[in-house]
């Protein structure tokens, strides 16, 4: 009966609206690599992520959470981290004479954002906020699948659908006028490895990029995760065992 | 009636602990054991350094633009370092000093790389306030290097301790050239 | 209980002068207790672990935790990010409030089922029902510590039920917000309670405890233990019936935070908190659905908030409300129907608290709300009254069924008409 009742209380929860997909949209799906209590990130398919989020994303999304040292998760090692780096500028100081000066990042300082705030954010886009993006994948029902099917579905509006000004037509946005513009064609990059460029291929990297943003821990959270698994199943089974044989004088 | 009883005699009263002894029971409690140990472990951890922290455990600093007999102050791990461009006369008297007369007996050449450049953790090694003398018009001290207002301890210009209750010179943090005019501390 | 059953005599020695040994042994050990109870009586062990699993995660979170509006989100995920372990751990904090509120209302449920507050019990269920209450406050303060979005909608729709009271409401909103809006000094508050209430509950459950060993567990037959054949010693039976359930609830827990940590929590409260944006879809905690449904069932905003209060003080009342001198449902046939009706109806409105407040679901709202309260103050004193019950076996240790008339407990099973 405890089983019973307990499977009942959590589907109940876990099948109520909050956690669901965005209501009346349905959403490309893909395999991540993520998925599964195997899963892992895909490091190439995340750098080629990044790439598409410094030459499409960055200009009006920041990802504020990020340190540059976090780069590591992606295959890259010290030197390259710290050239990167070095490519931005951050803000620092107060210097002797009281001013704020610009230098070159470091690893241990966290990406930039393109706006000064977010009045000056929203001024730059017809008033619209563009979100941070570190967190976006965990930030949005079924993330990783709606930031895809999001990147890969704009189109034109169906006849008899009214567009104002400053909004676009896309059908995997809850209510599907968004106020960002389509961000990717296909062939938008060019990736070093060869990867392919097609609208779908770069959503995905760039899906897995933010996953890995939003989720950094999740590959030694899993592995953590099968070892708990397994150590708490030999428990159950022994502690019952055990149990049985203590019982076994009770009449 | 619904008085709870205490009588020894209950199930367990004659067979003392049953199955105490079974392998599976001993099993069992022993599971239990290592499992708490194992979570024991990420509660302690946790308190060590957080991966920012460590981030910001060596920091590159550029020496290029410290003239000749001036210092500057920079922050490494949330404590002051002081580093001197020392003149070719504060290097001499640092030399010129016997060792054996000092508390805490070491050469000049011994805490400073490339002499030009002396760097030090800026904290008195008596009670861990911080030296005066960086500063173009501080008290230098008696041995014109540094001074420390809390308990009157002199160093001289290698940062070593000379007069007063510090114990040992001042510390020299582990530090490389990465280049003639960047160092890395830590 | 004296000190010489100790065989070490340091421990003789100290429990001479500080009997906490005898205490223990008295508590854990001895302690007799009913041969037959099923493992819905698991669940009270659990809750107690997930409260210490709570206090030791909780007390680790808050030292890398700041409390201000403009860096408590951040230090949050610096935790999930560069604290070592923090992930874990506050995955762990997270999902353990969802199993303490599963385990606790398994336990009341199981409570309900065999009657067990029900004579002489009646103080042991109030002290449950305080636990819960102080339960839910500290979790709803806890959830507004993160500072995302549905922590700052949910601390802002919840304290303004307050603004419902008459004349006085608004006062009384403003004083505990310590401002005009929830804001910095909101969390401060909040932050300092969060920490504060579950030692008050620690301290609630060992009177729970104490009140609970004056007469000791009720039982799936629900009559009372007659001597030493009814009765096994706590330890090792319980004990080791106890690690099996902790095993069984660790692996659960261990599935959800390390393979699905986020699937009890709102997508919007990764996103920092904004006075100025209400998310277009806002929920409690699942944990307090039901009662958030019974909010919503009311028209009237005051009405509303009475009845959702009123949900709980109706169980404080409880042990008055059902007369059956009866405990256990295996001998009411009818209560027992009238049991899963009433746990069909809770389940429902957790489900309708979570959708949105219109066309079909205002009015199943309003009918499993009315339904609740029929249940607890129509259905169980009438049903006190008329049932027929089932004869009761003799013992515990003899579920023979005697014949009626000849001893107390057989005369109070016919149906009492008075």
């Amino acid at each position: 009966m405890l089983s019973r009742i307990g499977a009942v209380l959590l589907f109940s929860v876990l099948s109520s609206p909050a956690w669901g997909g965005s209501g009346d949209v349905a959403l490309k799906t893909r395999d991540w690599s993520f998925s599964g209590p195997f899963g892992t990130f895909d490091k190439a398919a995340m750098q080629r992520g990044f790439q598409v989020y410094n030459e499409v994303c960055a200009g009006c999304h920041s990802m504020k959470l990020i340190a540059f040292r976090n780069f590591a998760d992606l295959g890259y090692n010290k030197s390259e981290i710290k050239a990167l780096a070095a490519q931005y500028e951050v803000e620092d100081g107060p210097n002797d004479d009281g001013d704020m000066f610009m230098r070159p990042a470091i690893p241990a300082d966290r990406m930039p954002a393109p706006y000064a705030n977010d009045n000056a954010a929203r001024a730059g886009n017809n008033g619209a906020l563009p979100p941070d993006l570190s967190l976006i994948a965990k930030a949005r029902p079924n993330g990783p699948n709606y930031l895809y099917s999001l990147l890969s579905s704009y189109e034109d509006a169906p006849n008899g659908k009214e567009v104002p000004d400053g909004m676009y037509y896309n059908p995997a946005y809850p209510g599907h006028l968004i106020a960002m513009p389509q961000p990717l064609y296909g062939d938008d990059v060019e990736f070093i490895d060869g990867a392919a460029t097609s609208i779908e291929a770069v959503s995905a990297d760039l899906t897995q990029f933010l996953m890995w943003a939003a989720e950094p821990k999740l590959e030694v959270r899993k592995r953590i995760g099968v070892a708990a698994v397994f150590f708490l199943s030999i428990f159950v089974i022994f502690s019952y065992l055990a149990k049985r044989r203590i019982w076994a004088d009770v009449h | 009636m619904v008085k709870p009883d205490t009588n020894k005699k209950s199930a367990s009263g004659d067979a003392k602990d049953p199955g105490r002894r079974d392998f599976i029971v001993v099993a069992t409690y022993a599971m239990a054991g290592l499992g708490a140990a194992a979570v024991a472990w990420p509660l302690i951890d946790q308190l060590n350094p957080a991966a920012d922290t460590l981030a910001l455990a060596n920091i590159e600093v550029d020496i290029s633009k410290i003239a000749v007999g001036q210092s500057i102050t920079v922050k490494w791990r949330g404590k002051p370092v002081f580093i001197r461009h020392r003149t070719a006369d504060e290097i001499a008297r640092a030399n010129a000093t016997d060792v054996a007369d000092l508390r805490d007996p070491q050469v000049d050449i011994a805490r400073a790389e490339k002499p030009e450049y002396l760097v030090l953790v800026g904290v008195c090694t008596h009670l861990g306030c911080v030296p005066l003398g960086q500063k173009t018009g501080e008290v230098k001290g008696d041995y014109d290097g540094w001074f420390c207002p809390c308990h009157g301890s002199h160093y001289d210009t290698s940062g070593r301790i000379r007069k007063g209750p510090a114990p040992t010179n001042l510390e020299v943090p582990p530090y490389d050239f990465l280049s003639d005019t960047v160092i890395r501390i830590g | 209980m004296s000190a010489n059953q100790f065989k070490s005599p340091v421990i003789r020695w100290i429990d001479h002068r500080l009997p906490v040994f005898s205490m223990l042994h008295h508590t854990a050990h001895d302690y007799p207790t009913p041969k037959n109870l099923n493992y819905m009586w698991n669940f009270g062990s659990l809750a107690g672990l997930s409260l210490a699993i709570m206090i030791v995660t909780g007390i680790v979170l808050a030292m890398s935790y700041t409390a201000h509006v403009d860096y408590a989100f951040s230090s949050v995920e610096r935790i999930m990010r560069d604290v070592n372990h923090g992930w874990m751990i506050r995955y762990i904090h997270m999902n353990t409030a969802s199993f303490f509120f599963i385990v606790v209302y398994l336990h009341m449920f199981r409570g309900l089922y065999y009657g067990s507050y029900k004579a002489p019990r009646e103080l042991l269920w109030i002290l449950g029902v305080v636990i819960f209450l102080l339960m839910m406050a500290t979790a709803f303060m806890g959830y507004v510590l993160p500072w995302g979005q549905m922590s700052f909608w949910g601390a802002t729709v919840i304290t303004n039920l307050f603004s419902a009271i008459p004349y006085v409401g608004e006062s009384i909103v403003t004083l505990l917000w310590g401002g005009f809006s929830v804001d910095n000094a909101t969390l401060n508050r909040f932050f300092s309670l969060h920490y504060l209430m579950p030692f008050i509950i620690a301290g609630v459950v060992v009177l729970h405890i104490v009140a609970l060993h004056r007469f000791g567990s009720n039982n799936p037959i629900g009559i009372d233990t007659r001597g030493p054949q009814d009765t096994i010693s706590f330890h090792p039976y319980y004990t080791i019936k106890d690690v099996f359930g902790i095993a069984v609830f660790l692996l659960l827990l261990a599935v959800v935070v390390f393979f699905f940590p986020n699937a009890m929590g709102h997508p919007d409260n990764y996103i920092p908190a904004n006075a100025m944006q209400t998310p277009a879809h806002i929920v409690p905690e699942w944990y307090f659905l039901p009662f958030y449904a019974i909010l919503r069932a009311v028209p009237d905003k005051l009405g509303g908030v009475l009845l959702m209060f009123g949900a709980i003080a109706v169980l404080f009342i409880l042990p008055w409300l059902d007369k059956s001198p009866v405990r256990s449902a295996r001998f009411r046939p009818l209560f027992r129907i009238f049991f899963w009706v009433f746990f069909a109806n809770a389940i429902a409105l957790g489900y309708l608290g979570g959708k949105p407040a219109e066309g079909i679901y205002v009015i199943l709202s309003r009918v499993a709300t009315a339904w609740y309260f029929i249940h607890f103050l129509i259905i169980l004193p009438v049903l006190g009254m008329f049932e027929t019950t089932k004869p009761l076996p003799k013992s515990i240790a003899e579920p023979v069924l005697g014949g009626f008339s000849s001893t107390p407990e057989q005369a109070y099973a016919a149906p009492r008409r008075s």
